[in-house]
């Protein structure tokens, strides 16, 4: 029963969500309109892959990461501060870590569906080469939430807001964003920035959405690590997340 | 009015409750829908609900007066299942609300402070949401969401945003939304807070209504009237501690007079003019704004007044209210 609950109040969340198809916008942008200059040089830098190809993994990725940096932010400080919707429930049976669950599942649902979105497109363009693409989808809303749930208890323990989203889309997701191997290979970066790809959730699912949609070869053991990366990410936030709700909302 | 009529029973009824110890034992918490035997909160240095008892028999309406940071949210709080104590005993329905929070909150409505609607969600779809947090089935919530609407004077809202409510309406829709489990006990904590007379006196009535229909009320309040005219009982609350406990008309009778002279010399003379007013009635208050005499009969301490060559700029004689209550408990008013 409290599963059903729990998706139920997931539902309620995804009534109030809308732009799923915004990031798709950003793929033609992008990966159809920057393409064709980057194409006309030379592909021997992408692994022998169109421009296309090699981004369109690494945008689906990034959108996640975006995604969870806007839903894992302003909405928990409304639910804890401004609006104090998690009180509505917290007033019922629920107990705090399923209020934070129904919160984290209802946007892990929009993952899915927003990268499924991003997936048929990306598809229709034929940038998917492999069989395996759509593993891309799933490993996307992997990617959100390890950035998101550590993300969820960081904003769960903020009192008052003092600009700090604002700081962290300025100073985490954005240099995240340009340094992760998204729009050019990693390894074309000098190692003094190369570092930031190697604890970036976006890099390690773009990478890792690369091998699933053109087969982009790296050693297996890497592949293993990104997935444990991604995952111990995720479970630490999550944990982290529940003991902040738990927390806050039995004081 | 009828209601003081009710009160008559009660007051016996608590002289015989304070005539014995308080008794923690299984029979008490069976007797009682809510029981709180030495109800301690603290946080950090600060302590907001200090050694508190009080039991609430089924089907009574039960109030905590106080002013702000007396310490009432806080006692909602842990009585709701939210907030843990810090010690003393606290049983709901003869559950430990520490132990078995889900449980205990499955039973009851919650009227917070701050409303907590869903503004984005349509009124109606608030009603049904909410009763999935309960897990009850839609097929029982959506009867259920029309009745409370009616009940709620809202049905011709149902479709429209919660934005689009007034402060009345937000609060009959939080109240509606809080009945939707059919709770045994409603938490109520200022419920009229922010509201105009109007809205006030509807949302009484629903409160009379659900009273009728045997819910047991909690409220907490800080406006008089509103203790007078919906609890049976009330205990009056200040720094965390109770003052007093008894009806309304009981505790008015116990430590009030029957009638106030309020008078006003201006603010000049007002702090300076209580020596010469000695003797006139049982006792003398001196307020920045007003001097309050208590007497039996204030018309004729009035006219004590007019004989001393005394001639104060206004003057008014009324019933004794909670409010002097509060001032006689703690020395100071009640809405600052």
């Amino acid at each position: 029963m409290e599963q059903v609950l729990r998706v139920m109040k997931g539902y309620s969340w995804t009534i109030v969500m809308y732009g799923v198809g915004q990031p798709v916008a950003y793929l033609f942008a992008m990966g159809v309109g920057l393409a064709t200059l980057v194409d006309a040089n030379s592909t021997s830098a992408f692994g022998g892959v169109s421009y296309l190809v090699f981004i369109a993994p690494a945008l689906l990725v990034s959108a996640s990461v975006m995604t969870a940096a806007n839903e894992f932010t302003f909405p928990v400080m409304d639910g804890f501060k401004w609006r104090r919707v998690f009180y509505g429930p917290h007033a019922s049976p629920l107990t705090p870590s399923q209020i934070a669950s129904g919160h984290a599942m209802a946007i892990t649902l929009r993952f899915v569906v927003q990268s499924a979105l991003y997936f048929v497109v990306v598809a229709i363009f034929g940038a998917s080469p492999s069989g395996w693409g759509w593993v891309s989808v799933l490993v996307a809303t992997l990617a959100g939430l390890s950035f998101g749930l550590p993300l969820m208890a960081y904003s769960a323990s903020i009192k008052e807001d003092k600009g700090q989203f604002a700081m962290v889309m300025r100073f985490i997701v954005m240099p995240l964003f340009l340094f992760s191997g998204t729009f050019f290979p990693l390894d074309t970066l000098p190692l003094v920035v190369r570092w930031v790809g190697w604890i970036s959730p976006i890099w390690h699912g773009t990478e890792l959405g690369r091998v699933f949609s053109y087969g982009y070869e790296e050693p297996p053991l890497l592949t293993i690590f990104h997935v444990v990366f991604l995952v111990t990410l995720a479970i630490v936030g999550w944990i982290l997340t529940k003991r902040q709700f738990e927390k806050r909302m039995a004081s | 009015m009828s209601t003081s009529v009710r009160w008559v029973p009660e007051l016996v009824s608590k002289e015989k409750a304070s005539s014995l110890p308080p008794r923690s034992d299984r029979k008490d918490a069976d007797e009682y829908v809510i029981s709180a035997q030495n109800l301690s909160k603290t946080y950090g240095d600060v302590t907001a609900v200090d050694d508190i008892s009080f039991n609430v028999p089924a089907g009574e309406a039960f109030g905590l007066l106080g002013p702000n940071g007396a310490g009432k949210s806080t006692t909602m709080k842990m009585i709701g299942g939210v907030s843990q104590r810090t010690s003393g005993q606290l049983t709901i329905m003869g559950l430990d609300p520490d132990q078995h929070g889900p449980e205990v909150r499955a039973h009851l409505g919650v009227v917070p402070q701050q409303d907590n609607l869903d503004e984005e969600l349509r009124v109606r779809d608030n009603l049904l949401v909410y009763g999935r947090y309960f897990g009850l089935p839609m097929s029982y919530l959506r009867p259920k969401a029309d009745e409370l609407l009616e009940f709620a004077q809202l049905t011709d809202k149902a479709k429209s945003k919660v934005d689009a409510l007034s402060g009345g309406m937000k609060r009959r829709l939080t109240i509606a939304r809080s009945l939707i489990n059919e709770p045994r006990i409603l938490l109520l904590d200022e419920p009229t807070t922010g509201l105009d007379p109007q809205a006030r006196h509807i949302l009484w009535d629903r409160l009379f209504r659900l009273k009728e229909q045997g819910v047991t009320l909690i409220l907490t309040t800080h406006y008089m009237d509103e203790a007078e005219q919906l609890c049976d009982r009330l205990i009056v609350v200040d720094k965390g501690k109770i003052m007093a406990e008894g009806s309304p008309a009981s505790l008015i009778r116990e430590y009030s007079t029957r009638e106030v002279l309020e008078l006003r010399f201006g603010s000049e003379r007002n702090t300076t003019i209580g020596a010469e007013l000695e003797g006139i009635g049982e006792r003398i208050e001196t307020l920045p704004d007003r001097v309050l005499i208590y007497a039996e009969d204030g018309e004729a301490a009035l006219e004590q007044v007019s004989a001393r060559g005394l001639h104060p700029l206004t003057s008014l004689v009324r019933r004794s209210s909670l409010e002097d209550v509060f001032l006689r408990l703690t020395g100071r008013s009640l809405v600052d």
